[in-house]
């Protein structure tokens, strides 16, 4: 298999200029699958496959009828990243992560950028994700959105965007890390010639800042992972976390509150737990506060909380920063607090509770991407050019009886990558979600979870719908010496 | 330790053990009934019998014959031993504890479940399906060794090893209790060959056929059961399996075992001492069957306890 007849189709390929032509950050790539014995990049795909099989990598779709685990399909040809295009994702993902920040601790405070009117104050407080309880609350060292999944994509200017913030309960990181152990052993000589930036030291990061946040006076904090169970998509990542980092993983009904204190039941009786990286959302985390009908939740953790007698990691209300018609305001959140332009651009953002804006969406439906503006897994949305005028008809009426809760993009044409279809190289789009850690400092982890639309000539890049991953190669340039991320 | 942690790793246990232990009863039968001069479905309803789920079975299969029997033990997922059923519980367990036991561990189980799941899709003739049965009671062996090899003498492991013990006491009253099941042909007398042959298959299904043959040389029923229930170093006997839970129990609480420090150490010890102050005349005085029935209700309150005392502290 190599790449001779491969065809970019008028797509920005990541790999190559045009047919002939590769870029420079995967000529050593491409000249070593070019170079490999006949079949075995093949098998190598199969042992790969079959490492994950064994591992158990898999996620769990809730719709599937034939058992609810699935392999996460994953295609051994790295994703490369030049260390310039990195420096520039770096610096822009740490600009946009210090704005929210400040933004989300802002509009639980003072609200100055609603005085300002920067933000329309009832785009702010509309939000379903806008937690009024928060006013109250002072997460530790003002840190509010500890660990964030960006989701990125690249246009066919080759241009990076922001495509959305998650900035509550981000997950797929543990596939990154595993998809690394992979193509370690796939390509380990290629591995090493191309200085590839490690990220394995993610849990370590992860930890530290959990430790980082933790209250008063706890010099060796109990941290613990908080997961809605064995039937959570995610609970595979959870469970990884909580062993990479060497902590307890707890459901919520190993937790207990009494007195303002967080207790997990345990063969020895009741302890205390000081740090929890939760991975079960806002609405669900407290019964008494949120929603009642929780039964993930632990019953009285707020007002643990509040007392200052447990961290959360992410904190409660960081939801307002993700939230979709926010995100369009994020440019000029980054320069209210800043003082800067945002290094990443946004994708153009259509918000529907704007008249303007919605006129415009409902007349230009059919050349536009329509997403709720809390959805998340890529459901709930419409493709323009992909759906059919009846598809479309019914969505304007969704989006008119609710304005408020819908956004557009103009489609984007996606980069591709090749994958291995059958047997010969075919393009795939992909995205980037790296992911950044905010603890005593904001760290990057160099590349991220970077999907594929397995799918011929699919956008959809979901897990749920057909997606699969990449190994992400941030290569290094000659003066980088480890010392980052040492 | 978490307290459904704790749970997670005593059931583990407990389920891969009793997938083992139903690999080598039905492998053990199905030598035996090629041995044997008479070759007739009946032979198989003990099996049935001392699962104590014959309702269940007759729920679903209309009559006694190799083919359901095999079926029914090893592939039926609405029955909850089914070694089907115990190894997908195992690999559920061992989800929830993925962050506990080591990777190792997890990987095994995973590929053992996809083993068994796999092969309850074919049908299997006679030849294959003693090699996989083979095959599943080896891979409960490569569990145990790699738990035994590579898990922390802590709580986890202790938790484990308790569970795998209270397992496998059970099951081997259970294998013993299949021989009183057995009913002997017509015109066939205690102590013939075929009876010798039935009880041979009791020791083959406890794994202890050799062992036996060792200390005792000759097949004699009481010294079967004796053997069985009392030898202190045959580590199936339920003598050995009582006196390794409670060695568990008391590394748990960190007391002596001089005398017990809580419900479930009470009545593990308890049960442990009528079985050393006893012996095999005293036993088949009482009737085997009823000792057997007593002695597995014991089991199940011991259980009990110790869900009270460590899994269930709300």
């Amino acid at each position: 298999m190599n790449f001779n007849n491969y065809k970019t189709e008028l797509f920005y390929d990541e790999y190559f200029l045009d047919n002939n032509t590769c870029r420079e950050a995967v000529s050593l790539v491409v000249d070593k699958i070019n170079r490999l014995e006949k079949g075995e990049l093949l098998s190598r795909q199969k042992a790969a496959e079959k490492a994950f099989l064994n591992l158990g990598i898999t996620f769990n779709v809730y719709s599937s009828k034939d058992g609810r685990e699935k392999i996460f399909p994953f295609d051994i040809v790295p994703r490369v990243i030049s260390s310039e295009e990195w420096q520039i994702i770096e610096n822009g993902l740490k600009q946009r992560i210090t704005a929210l920040n400040l933004f989300i601790d802002d509009v639980y405070k003072g609200q100055k950028i609603l005085k300002d009117k920067i933000i329309p104050e009832d785009v702010v407080c509309s939000s379903e994700a806008y937690r009024s309880i928060c006013k109250e609350l002072a997460p530790p060292k003002g840190i509010w959105c500890h660990v964030t999944g960006t989701d990125l994509i690249r246009g066919d200017d080759g241009q990076f965007y922001v495509l959305e913030d998650n900035l509550r309960c981000p997950s797929g990181i543990s596939y990154v890390l595993e998809g690394r152990q992979v193509t370690k052993k796939t390509f380990p000589q290629l591995f090493e010639s191309l200085k590839v930036r490690p990220i394995e030291d993610y849990p370590a990061h992860l930890f530290n800042m959990l430790n980082h946040i933790s209250g008063k006076n706890s010099e060796s904090p109990t941290v613990c992972v908080l997961t809605p169970g064995v039937y959570n998509s995610a609970y595979f990542e959870h469970s990884f976390l909580a062993r990479q980092m060497g902590v307890e993983l707890v459901e919520g009904r190993d937790l207990v509150v009494e007195n303002k204190f967080v207790y997990m039941k345990t063969t020895k009786g009741l302890q205390r737990v000081d740090v929890l990286y939760r991975r079960i959302d806002d609405d669900f985390i407290d019964p008494k506060v949120f929603r009642e009908d929780s039964l993930l939740g632990v019953p009285g953790i707020v007002d643990a909380y509040k007392a200052g007698n447990i961290a959360l990691a992410n904190a409660p209300g960081t939801g307002i920063a993700d939230d979709k018609a926010i995100y369009s305001y994020v440019p000029e959140i980054i320069k209210y607090y800043l003082g800067e332009e945002p290094i990443i651009p946004n994708v153009p953002t259509y918000v529907c509770s704007d008249p303007k804006n919605l006129k415009y969406v409902i007349n230009n439906i059919d050349r536009l991407v329509v997403k709720p503006v809390d959805g998340s897994g890529g459901y709930g949305m419409i493709i323009g050019p992909r759906s059919t005028k009846g598809q479309q008809k019914e969505f304007i009426e969704k989006i008119r009886a609710n304005p408020r809760k819908y956004i557009a993009q103009p489609t984007i044409s996606l980069s591709r990558v090749p994958v291995i279809a059958r047997r010969k190289f075919e393009g795939r789009h992909v995205d980037l979600r790296p992911y950044i850690i905010y603890g005593e400092d904001i760290k990057v982890i160099p590349g991220g979870l970077t999907r594929v639309a397995f799918k011929k000539n699919s956008l959809v890049v979901n897990s749920s719908q057909g997606g699969g991953s990449k190994d992400t190669w941030v290569l290094s340039n000659g003066n980088y010496t480890g010392e980052e991320n040492a | 330790m978490l307290s459904r942690v704790a749970n997670s790793l005593y059931w583990l246990n407990r389920h891969i053990e009793r997938a083992e232990n139903i690999a080598r009863v039905i492998n053990a039968n199905l030598n035996f009934i090629l041995d044997s001069e008479i070759r007739k479905a009946e032979q198989w309803e003990p099996l049935i019998r001392v699962t104590g789920e014959s309702a269940r079975f007759f729920e679903k299969y209309r009559e006694i014959t190799k083919e359901n029997v095999i079926q029914f033990l090893l592939f039926d997922e609405q029955y909850y031993s089914s070694i089907l059923s115990c190894i997908s519980m195992a690999r559920e367990n061992a989800t929830t504890v993925r962050e506990i036991i080591n990777i190792e561990m997890w990987e095994q189980i995973n590929k053992f479940y996809l083993l068994v799941k796999n092969c309850s899709h074919r049908r299997l003739s006679i030849n294959s399906m003693s090699g996989f049965l083979e095959e599943i009671k080896n891979n409960c062996h490569v569990f145990f060794g790699i738990q035994d090899a590579t898990l922390s003498r802590g709580e986890s492991w202790h938790f484990g090893h308790l569970g795998q013990f209270i397992e496998r006491a059970d099951q081997t009253s259970r294998i013993i209790d299949i021989k009183y099941f057995h009913i002997l042909p017509e015109n066939i007398q205690v102590g013939s060959n075929y009876d010798i042959l039935q009880w041979a298959s009791v020791l083959k299904s406890a794994s202890g056929f050799e062992m036996y043959t060792k200390k005792y040389k000759s097949i004699k029923p009481d010294k079967i059961i004796e053997f069985l229930i009392f030898d202190k170093e045959f580590p199936r006997s339920l003598n050995y399996c009582l006196r390794e839970a409670n060695n568990c129990l008391h590394a748990i609480s960190a007391s002596s075992t001089d005398s017990y420090a809580n419900r479930p150490e009470q009545s593990l010890g308890a049960l442990k001492s009528e079985l050393a102050y006893s012996d095999i005349n005293t036993i088949i005085n009482i009737g085997l069957h009823e000792f057997f029935d007593s002695f597995q209700l014991k089991l199940i309150g011991i259980n009990q306890d110790i869900y009270n005392k460590y899994f269930d502290i709300s």
